[in-house]
């Protein structure tokens, strides 16, 4: 059971890190668990367009609101964060 | 007041994806209705539509950037950048100050509205993409227009139905003749070529089945098309002194009400148009030598618009050629002013008037000189170009040939 969460914390990792390679025009693996948006080049139109195809993705609500982005809700301060929050959200889903 | 010349033209229309292979079409006289080929077609009684083919967005944006872009807009900015270029204008942070961009548009991102609405409602999603509003606002495509040339002086939409372009492209005549600005750009476009934007004019029981045949006998109705144009006016002096090539002059712009009916045309509104232009051209009627007509192929505004030809023009009208290239590219709606001045522009430069096509039968209620079916070869120093639109606003350019 401990395998079958880390092969689903993989698989979303490596989707998020797709959604973002997408909207950054670059490759999945340029992205690095350390990455940060900004360095990117994901302005926060790209941001709010990554946390859509994020909720597409996973079928979840991501709480986040633009106006209020340093908000604990969703931590968007690298990749590793948001996938860290991205997994916490399905894994409430799943229970 | 200043002068306002034309320096430069772009579109993406049903006839062509810039302006000499849409002058070219018009020339030959070609029609692009056809079928439509929008979502749920079959569910459609009108499947018939004047689109833009071959048209591959990837080509002329950036991935990224699209998400941004409804239709309207990408027709917008393609149209735009070819205006552009032809003018040669370099907007450096001095003329950005005094460039703007007015824009007319009847649906906005009307095709974004019906996607989204379709999510929500047919597919009964509860998430929609971030940037529908972006996207479907009216303004959408002037502000991309000015974001892609650094245009920072006046910047907003028209939205006057069918006179949209016009609308827009006197509002920019006047802004430059006034001193407002000393570069516009300036046009329309439409892209409601999809399931709910048709069905809606269904509604209306306006739309051909066949064709659009305007001023024929047998005319049945209107045809939607998708597209628009933009130009840049720029002031005499501006253009003359860095050397630019002046396609034609802007001379007189008229507007009215009808204060009437909100979908029947009067003939009273568009008689006080066309005067309006006309004296503002400070032009006989007589001197008059094309007019593009608003020729929507409907029973009501052919008859009416021939009506009040006849009152502005006197016996002249029976004379004067009067085309109608809706017959061709469709009526684009808030496009189709733009458009269409490409007809005017054509006959100023070249010498030549577009047709009316599809006509088969003369009505004996309008008579005119409608150029039936075939471009005509004529000398044309001054154009009048009409557009009546729903809601009884009605919007005359009138222009001359280059200074």
């Amino acid at each position: 059971m401990g395998l079958d969460v880390m092969q689903e914390n993989d698989f979303i990792a490596e989707r998020v890190k797709a959604i973002i390679a997408e909207q950054a025009l670059m490759e999945p693996s340029d992205i690095t668990q350390d990455s940060h948006l900004a360095d990117l080049g994901i302005d926060s139109l790209g941001l709010v367009e990554c946390i859509f195809g994020i909720e597409e993705a996973f079928g979840i609500s991501v709480p986040f609101n633009a106006n209020t982005p340093d908000q604990p809700g969703f931590d968007i301060s690298s990749v590793g964060a948001i996938i860290a929050e991205v997994e916490k959200l399905v894994a409430r889903q799943a229970a | 007041m200043r002068r306002v010349v034309i320096t430069g033209a772009g579109t993406l229309n049903p006839l062509g994806a810039d302006v000499p292979a849409t002058f070219a079409a018009m020339q030959q006289g070609r029609c692009a209705i056809g079928p439509l080929t929008c979502r749920d077609v079959d569910r459609l009684s009108i499947q018939i539509g004047a689109e833009i083919r071959n048209f591959t967005p990837e080509d002329h944006f950036a991935r990224n950037s699209l998400s941004l872009l409804d239709r309207f807009t990408q027709i917008a900015l393609i149209s735009a950048r070819q205006a552009m270029a032809q003018s040669g204008l370099v907007i450096d942070d001095a003329l950005g100050l005094r460039a703007g961009v007015i824009l007319g548009t009847a649906g906005g991102g009307n095709t974004t509205v019906d996607d989204n609405y379709h999510t929500v409602y047919a597919e009964g999603k509860n998430r929609v993409h971030p940037f529908v509003v972006p996207r479907l606002m009216h303004n959408a495509a002037a502000s991309h227009v000015s974001m892609e040339f650094g245009l920072k002086g006046p910047g907003y939409t028209v939205s006057t139905a069918c006179a949209s372009g016009n609308h827009a492209m006197g509002q920019a005549f006047h802004m430059v003749r006034g001193g407002g600005a000393d570069v516009m750009l300036t046009g329309g476009s439409e892209a409601m070529l999809c399931f709910g934007g048709i069905k809606a004019w269904e509604g209306l029981r306006v739309m051909s089945r066949d064709t659009c045949r305007p001023f024929s006998r047998n005319r049945s109705g209107m045809v939607q098309g998708e597209g628009g144009a933009v130009f840049v006016f720029e002031d005499y002096d501006h253009a003359r002194a860095r050397g630019a090539e002046i396609l034609a002059e802007v001379t007189g712009f008229g507007m009215s009400a009808d204060a009437g009916d909100i979908v029947m045309p009067d003939r009273d509104g568009p008689v006080r148009a066309m005067r309006a232009a006309l004296a503002d051209a400070g032009t006989a009627p007589d001197a008059v030598d094309y007019v593009n007509a608003h020729g929507t192929g409907t029973a009501a505004n052919d008859r009416t618009e021939a009506e009040a030809l006849r009152i502005v023009m006197g016996a002249h009208a029976d004379m004067v050629p009067v085309s109608s290239t809706k017959s061709m590219h469709g009526h684009l709606i808030g496009g189709t002013s733009a458009v269409e001045l490409l007809a005017c522009l054509m006959a100023l430069r070249d010498g030549v008037i577009a047709p009316t096509v599809n006509f088969s039968e003369p009505d004996p209620e309008i008579g005119l000189d409608v150029v039936p079916n075939c471009a005509r070869q004529a000398r044309v120093d001054v154009v009048m170009s009409n557009a009546f639109a729903f809601g009884g606003l009605n919007a005359v350019l009138v222009l001359k040939r280059a200074p």
